[in-house]
């Protein structure tokens, strides 16, 4: 897709992504704030009662506590950016893989340039996702576009209703 | 100083049927100690038993959750005290047990033995309600207290490295039985509402 063609391209709605978090019944976000989802998702997040926001301090703690989250049957989901994943890959690897729990990650891609897909970035913390996310075993979504970002919550609900991580890679940064 | 069974069987006495989450060496322990479904053992990673509890606390506020810990798993997650404190959830008691040392990995001394204060950590950070213990009489007398008080309430045991009573079973708190009788326990009709 040419940088042209990408500025007639609707943006990515924030409001179209907490809609399909509602509607797959999250009531819990754990995030550490993420510059590139920081306007369009995690302040409207912060300010929306029909979620509580459990702000931590770094990234594997809310793995943990999401697991914790699930074993009352609670939803949640945990909104990072990409370096975060990469700094929380033990929990991922034991909670999400092995014990096969689903921890659902909304993943806000640093920097990504919008017309390509994350493998192709020239930013290697970008490109590096996909590969890592395959060597894992854990199933990926790219969100670029409002109808990606309406079917969050289809793929929230399978996740959990199969008991099994998904990650949801958001590759433009989202609108308010 | 304590033996760190002793001071779980306290515990035990006065939390019969409390959600428990155990981490490693105080895991083997507890699980002997008081057999339960609702004994949390699967942390998993070391270091997020407190963050594991967290999640408990906010999903069960009905319920208390305590977090028996280990020293050297709270130095890898030491800004879990930051992050409770700030949640603040009132049904949440934690425990670490100081020994000084990595006791499930070889019993290497952990960094800052003997000069790291915790509950100076947890004063710091924000949490409400501190106290550290080294003798059993005063534990023991203390803990209906510390089990009544609204949390998070933080404390510290100091206990001797190297009494144990449970054998190092990691396939049990690594397994999926220990995970599905917690979940059965808890929320007996989930299957059903899902």
């Amino acid at each position: 897709m040419s940088t042209n063609l990408l500025n007639d391209v609707e943006p990515l709605s924030g409001s179209r992504i907490t809609s399909s978090l509602k509607a797959a019944g999250i009531t819990h976000v754990l995030s550490v704030p993420d510059i590139s989802t920081s306007d369009g998702l995690l302040w409207p997040v912060s300010r929306d009662p029909a979620f509580k926001l459990i702000r931590v301090c770094k990234e594997d703690e809310a793995i943990g506590i999401a697991t914790g989250l699930w074993a009352t049957g609670t939803r949640s989901v945990v909104l990072i950016q990409n370096t975060g994943f990469f700094y929380a890959l033990n929990a991922i690897r034991v909670l999400a893989m092995e014990y096969e729990q689903p921890i659902c990650l909304l993943i806000g891609l640093l920097l990504k340039e919008p017309d390509k897909p994350p493998q192709n970035s020239a930013r290697y913390g970008v490109r590096l996702v996909p590969p890592v996310l395959d060597a894992l075993g854990l199933s990926y979504s790219t969100i670029d576009t409002n109808e990606q970002a309406d079917g969050i919550a289809a793929g929230l609900n399978s996740a959990y209703c199969h008991s099994r991580p998904h990650a949801f890679l958001l590759g433009r940064s989202p609108v308010a | 100083m304590m033996k760190r069974p002793d001071a779980l069987r306290a515990i035990a006495n006065l939390a019969p049927d409390e959600i428990v989450v155990a981490t490693y060496s105080s895991a083997f322990d507890w699980m002997v100690i008081r057999p339960h479904p609702l004994n949390y053992v699967h942390v998993g990673a070391m270091g997020l038993a407190s963050s594991h509890g967290l999640g408990l606390a906010l999903g069960r506020p009905d319920r208390k959750v305590i977090v028996l810990d280990g020293d050297g798993s709270l130095l890898m997650n030491l800004s879990t005290l930051v992050t409770i404190s700030n949640v603040a959830p009132e049904n949440l008691a934690y425990f670490v047990c100081e020994n000084g040392t990595y006791e499930a990995n070889g019993s290497h001394p952990i960094p800052g033995q003997g000069t790291t204060d915790f509950c100076t950590m947890a004063r710091g950070a924000g949490w409400p309600v501190v106290a550290q213990y080294d003798e059993l009489t005063g534990f023991t007398g203390a803990l209906p207290s510390i089990l009544a008080t609204r949390g998070p309430v933080f404390t510290s045991i100091k206990v001797e490295p190297g009494a144990t009573v449970g054998p190092a079973n990691y396939e049990h708190i690594h397994g999926a039985a220990a995970r599905a009788a917690f979940r059965e326990c808890l929320t007996p009709n989930r299957r059903r509402a899902e």
